[in-house]
C-alpha cells in the first residue's frame, strides 16, 4: 500500500494531464465550432474583406497549432494571453469575474453544508417516520424544478410581489458584498438542488451505516446512540457526500450561467457565454485551465477527505 | 500571441443578442442637405423638463469584452454609449434622412464630388475646440487601411488623402465620385469625431458629446456626467449609467423593482404584459426593423423572376407578423424602408393570392417546388417566421425544408450559400440599403442581385442634384425590386422600450439606430 504521499503526488499528476487535456479539447472544440471570432464580429454585416481584416488583425490567418503553441508558450510564464476581442488580458477577465463567482459560491457552500448534513442525517434517524417522509419528498419536489424555473418564481414573489428583496444585481457590479440583500434570492436559488442531492446522500449514508455490523457490534459494547451516531456511523456517511460536495463546488466554481444571467451577476459563467460566442479562444482557454485546475484540486481534495473518513474504502460506503 | 497586443486593437465586443444595432447603417448614402436642428424636443405632454437625477439604463449586448471606443461601436449598447460621449457631424432624422450635428452646413459643387462641410462652435469635455482637423483625423483613423473599423465601408466614397481642412472650421471633402447623399456619410454608423490623436478610450475618453467620462467597468456599468458645455445645450440629468443586462426577464425585473429606469430591448409578450398597467411606460419605436426573406437570384430555383413573384404571392404578411413578431410591426410590401425618406409608398399593397402563385409556377415549370429555407436563433422571431411560411408555402404546392443554423455564425453563412434564408435589417437610408446589398460590388449582396442597368440608375441618382428628380429615379428602382426583386420583406418590427413612469421626454418616434434613439441628453426624471 503506498502513503497518502505517493497518493498525492499521483493524483496532482494525474490533474495536471487531465488539465491539458481538457485545454486541449476546448482549443479542438472552439476550432471546430462554424466561424471564427472575425466572422463572429463581423455579425450582420459580413462584408468578405471586412472580416479578412479582421481576421489579420487578430492573428487569426495563421494556422491552429501555431497559435496554441504561443498560447501555451505564454502559459508557461504565467501568462494566458489576450483577448482577441478587446485586447485586454486574459487574467483581467478571470479576476474581475472570480469575485462574484467565488462570493456565491462560499455562501452557498457554508449554508449547504450544514443544511445538508443536518436534514439528511434527521431524515436517517426518523428513517421510515413522518420526518422523513418529509424530508424526502420535499427535496424530491424541489429537486425537480429547474433553476430557471425557480429564480423566475422566487423573483416574482418576493421581489415583484413583495418588494423585500431586489429582483437583480443589475448595477452593484462585482462589489456584490455590499449589497447582501441582492445575494440572497441568487444564493437560494443555487442552494435548492444541491441541498437535496446532498441530504438524499446523507440520508442513505447514514441508514447504510447504522445497519452495518460495525454499528451492531458498536452497540453490543453499549456505546451510546449518539456516539455511534456522529462518530463512527456519520464518518462513513460523508465520504460519498463529500464526493458530491466536491463536484457541487466545483459546479459553483466554473459559474452558473443560469443564475448569473437571471440576477445579472458578471461571473466566470457570464464571462464563458460571451467568449464562446466571439469566439474568443484565448478566453475560453483561460477560462478551461482554470477550471481544470478547480476541478483537479477540489477532487483531490474530495478524495483526501473521504481517504480520512474511510480509509478502507467499501466499508458502509 | 501575449506580446502582440500592442500593435492589435480591440474589437468590441458582438454578440448574438442587441445586434440588430449594427445593422450596418453604413455605406454611401443619401438624404438631401439641410435638415432642422435636433428635431425633438421634449416629448408632448411631459410638462417642463426637470433637472437633476441620475438615470440608469439597461441593454443587452455588451460583455467583458466591450470598449468605448466610438469607431468600434457594433452593439445597441456601443451606440448609445457612443452617442453619449462623442458627436457625429450629422446624424439621421426619423425618416433617416441627414440631420446636421457637429456640421453647422455643408454645399456641395455642382458635380456633387466636392463638399464644404462648416463646423459649428462645439468643444471638446477638455474645452479644446472641435476643428477641423479632428474631424479629419478621426475619419483617417476608421479608414485606416491596417484597420477594421465597421464605418470604413460607409467613408469609402471620400478620397481623405485628397480633402483637407480649408479652415479651423472648414473641411473640404473631395470624393471619388459624385454622391449627392454625402451627408449620410456624415450620419454613418460609427462615424463619431474624436480628438486629433486619440488612440484609447477606455480610460478616459474625451468626446464632445453630451456626457462626459466618469466611470467604465466592460460588461457591467458606465457611468458618464453631463458636459454643461455642449453645444446644444447640457442635458436635464446629472448623471446617465448604462448597465448591461443581457436577458431580458432580467432588465424587465429590475425596471419593474426600480433598479433601472431605462430597459432596452423588450419582448412583445413582456410588453403585451406591462402596456397600460400603470407600472411602467412602454415605446415602441415603429419601422425598427426589416424582417424578410432573403432569395438568391442567381441560381436555381430563384434565377427565374417569375418563382420569386410566387414566393411574393405566397406569403400572408399579417399572418407573419401576427406570429413571428406577436403583432409587434406592421406588414412590409417588398420594399425596405416604410417610412423612410424616398420610400415608394404608392405601390399596392401586396397580399397572398396562392392561385396567383401556383399559375406562375406552373409557367415556370416549377409546380413541385422544392426548396431549404435558412433560420436560426440569431434574432427574435426568426425560427417562428421560417415555421409560418413554411406552412403557408405548402398551400401552394411549394415543400419549404427549414433547416436551422448556427447562432454565431449565421450572417456570414448565409451570404454565399443556400437560396433561400430568414433575414433582418435594422434602420439605415434606403439609399444604402442599395449601395450595400444591391449593386454588383456591394459587399453584402445576400439576394446576389446584380444588374448593370441597376447599377447604372443608382450611379445617376448619386448624380442628380435635385432631389425631385433623385427621388424619382430611386422610385423606379423600387418598382424594380417590388416587382421581382430577391427581397421578400414581410414585415418591420417596432423596437420596444421600457421606462419607469417618472422617466419623461423620450422620443416615440426614433427607430432604432437614428438620432433620437436611446438618445438621453433630452431625457428627466420628474
Amino acid at each position: 500500500m503506498s502513503g497518502p504521499r505517493s497518493f498525492v503526488a499521483r493524483r496532482l499528476l494525474l490533474g495536471v494531464a487531465q488539465t491539458v487535456a481538457v485545454v486541449l479539447l476546448v482549443f479542438a472544440l472552439t476550432e471546430a465550432l462554424p466561424g471564427d471570432a472575425a466572422v463572429a464580429l463581423a455579425g450582420d454585416q459580413p462584408d468578405p474583406a471586412r472580416i479578412a481584416a479582421i481576421r489579420e488583425a487578430m492573428k487569426l490567418d495563421r494556422p491552429a497549432w501555431e497559435r496554441l503553441a504561443d498560447w501555451t508558450a505564454g502559459l508557461l510564464h504565467g501568462d494566458l494571453g489576450t483577448s482577441l476581442v478587446s485586447g485586454r488580458p486574459v487574467s483581467l477577465y478571470l479576476a474581475d469575474a472570480f469575485g462574484p463567482t467565488l462570493l456565491l459560491a462560499s455562501l452557498t457552500v457554508l449554508l449547504l453544508v450544514p443544511a445538508g448534513f443536518g436534514l439528511g442525517v434527521l431524515a436517517a434517524r426518523h428513517a421510515g417516520r413522518p420526518v422523513d417522509r418529509l424530508i424526502s419528498s420535499v427535496t424530491l419536489a424541489v429537486y425537480a424544478v429547474p433553476e430557471f424555473a425557480l429564480g423566475v418564481l422566487l423573483v416574482t414573489v418576493f421581489a415583484l410581489r413583495l418588494g423585500w428583496l431586489p429582483p437583480t444585481a443589475v448595477g452593484y457590479g462585482t462589489d456584490l458584498a455590499a449589497h447582501p440583500a441582492a445575494l440572497v434570492l441568487p444564493v437560494l436559488v443555487l442552494l435548492s438542488r444541491p441541498v437535496c442531492s446532498l441530504v438524499r446522500l446523507v440520508r442513505a449514508g447514514m441508514i447504510d451505516a447504522l445497519a452495518s455490523p460495525y454499528v451492531a457490534q458498536a452497540r453490543r459494547y453499549g456505546v451510546s446512540g449518539a456516539r455511534i451516531r456522529y462518530t463512527h456511523a456519520l464518518p462513513n456517511a460523508l465520504a460519498p457526500a463529500a464526493q458530491q460536495l466536491a463536484r457541487t463546488v466545483d459546479w459553483l466554481l466554473c459559474g452558473v450561467v443560469v443564475v448569473e444571467a437571471l440576477f445579472v451577476i458578471p461571473g466566470l459563467g457570464t464571462v464563458l457565454l460571451g467568449a464562446v460566442a466571439e469566439r474568443d479562444v484565448p478566453v475560453v482557454q483561460g477560462l478551461a485551465v482554470v477550471f481544470g485546475v478547480v476541478t483537479v484540486v477540489l477532487n483531490l481534495g474530495a478524495d483526501l477527505v473521504a481517504h480520512r473518513l474511510a480509509p478502507r474504502a467499501g466499508v458502509a460506503a | 500571441m501575449h506580446d502582440d497586443t500592442t500593435r492589435s486593437l480591440s474589437f468590441s465586443a458582438l454578440r448574438r443578442r442587441g445586434f440588430l444595432a449594427a445593422t450596418g447603417v453604413g455605406a454611401l448614402t443619401l438624404a438631401g442637405c439641410g435638415g432642422s436642428g435636433s428635431g425633438s424636443d421634449d416629448g408632448a405632454g411631459d410638462g417642463a423638463p426637470k433637472k437633476g437625477g441620475r438615470l440608469r439604463a439597461a441593454f443587452a449586448g455588451g460583455g467583458a469584452s466591450e470598449t468605448l471606443d466610438p469607431h468600434l461601436a457594433n452593439l445597441f449598447a456601443d451606440a448609445a454609449r457612443a452617442k453619449a460621449l462623442f458627436d457625429k457631424l450629422a446624424d439621421y432624422g426619423a425618416d433617416l434622412s441627414a440631420v446636421p450635428r457637429l456640421a453647422a452646413k455643408w454645399e456641395s459643387n455642382t458635380a456633387l464630388d466636392r463638399w464644404q462641410v462648416t463646423l459649428r462652435e462645439a468643444a471638446f469635455h477638455d474645452g479644446r475646440p472641435v476643428t477641423a482637423k479632428d474631424v479629419l483625423y478621426s475619419y483617417r483613423r476608421i479608414a485606416d487601411p491596417k484597420q477594421a473599423f465597421r464605418a470604413k465601408a460607409s467613408l469609402e466614397p471620400i478620397d481623405l488623402d485628397a480633402s483637407r481642412a480649408t479652415g479651423e472650421r472648414s473641411v473640404e471633402f473631395v470624393l471619388k465620385r459624385p454622391t449627392a447623399e454625402f451627408p449620410n456619410i456624415l450620419a454613418a454608423f460609427g462615424a463619431y469625431i474624436v480628438p486629433d490623436g486619440a488612440t484609447e478610450f477606455d480610460k478616459a475618453p474625451v468626446g464632445s458629446g453630451p456626457f462626459r467620462f466618469v466611470s467604465f467597468a466592460p460588461g457591467r456599468s458606465a457611468v458618464f456626467r453631463r458636459y454643461d458645455d455642449h453645444w446644444e445645450g447640457a442635458p436635464h440629468l446629472d448623471e446617465i449609467e448604462f448597465l448591461v443586462a443581457n436577458e431580458e426577464s432580467a432588465r424587465v425585473n429590475a425596471l419593474l423593482g426600480g433598479q433601472i429606469e431605462y430597459a432596452h430591448e423588450l419582448n412583445p409578450t413582456t410588453a403585451r404584459a406591462h402596456e397600460d398597467k400603470g407600472q411602467i411606460e412602454i415605446v415602441r419605436l415603429r419601422g425598427s426593423a426589416m424582417q424578410a426573406f432573403c432569395m438568391k437570384t442567381d441560381r436555381p430555383p430563384f434565377d427565374d423572376p417569375r418563382v420569386r413573384q410566387a414566393l411574393f404571392l405566397i406569403a400572408d404578411r399579417q399572418e407573419l407578423v401576427d406570429g413571428a413578431l406577436s403583432g409587434a410591426g406592421e406588414v412590409g410590401n417588398d420594399l425596405f424602408g416604410k417610412g423612410y425618406q424616398y420610400y415608394a409608398d404608392g405601390l399596392p399593397q401586396r397580399e397572398q393570392d396562392l392561385g396567383k402563385a401556383r399559375a406562375l409556377l406552373k409557367q415556370a415549370g416549377a409546380e413541385d417546388l422544392r426548396v431549404t429555407l435558412d433560420t436560426s436563433a440569431v434574432a427574435a422571431g426568426f425560427t417562428e417566421a421560417a415555421g409560418i411560411f413554411r406552412d403557408q408555402a405548402k398551400k401552394a404546392g411549394v415543400t419549404v425544408e427549414v433547416r436551422m443554423g448556427s447562432k454565431d455564425s449565421y450572417w456570414s453563412d448565409i451570404l454565399d450559400q443556400g437560396t433561400l434564408c430568414c433575414y433582418r435589417s435594422g434602420a439605415m437610408p434606403i439609399e444604402a440599403h442599395i449601395s450595400q446589398r444591391l449593386l454588383t460590388d456591394s459587399s453584402t449582396n445576400a439576394t446576389r442581385w446584380r444588374h448593370k442597368d441597376f447599377d447604372a440608375q443608382y450611379q445617376q441618382a448619386q448624380s442628380t442634384r435635385d432631389p425631385a428628380e433623385r427621388a424619382a429615379v430611386y422610385e423606379r428602382m423600387q418598382r424594380r425590386l417590388y416587382s421581382e426583386g430577391g427581397f421578400l420583406v414581410w414585415g418591420f418590427a417596432d423596437w420596444i422600450i421600457g421606462t419607469g413612469r417618472q422617466v419623461k421626454g423620450v422620443e416615440t418616434d426614433a427607430p432604432a439606430n437614428t438620432l433620437d434613439w436611446a438618445r438621453f441628453d433630452k431625457v428627466w426624471l420628474a
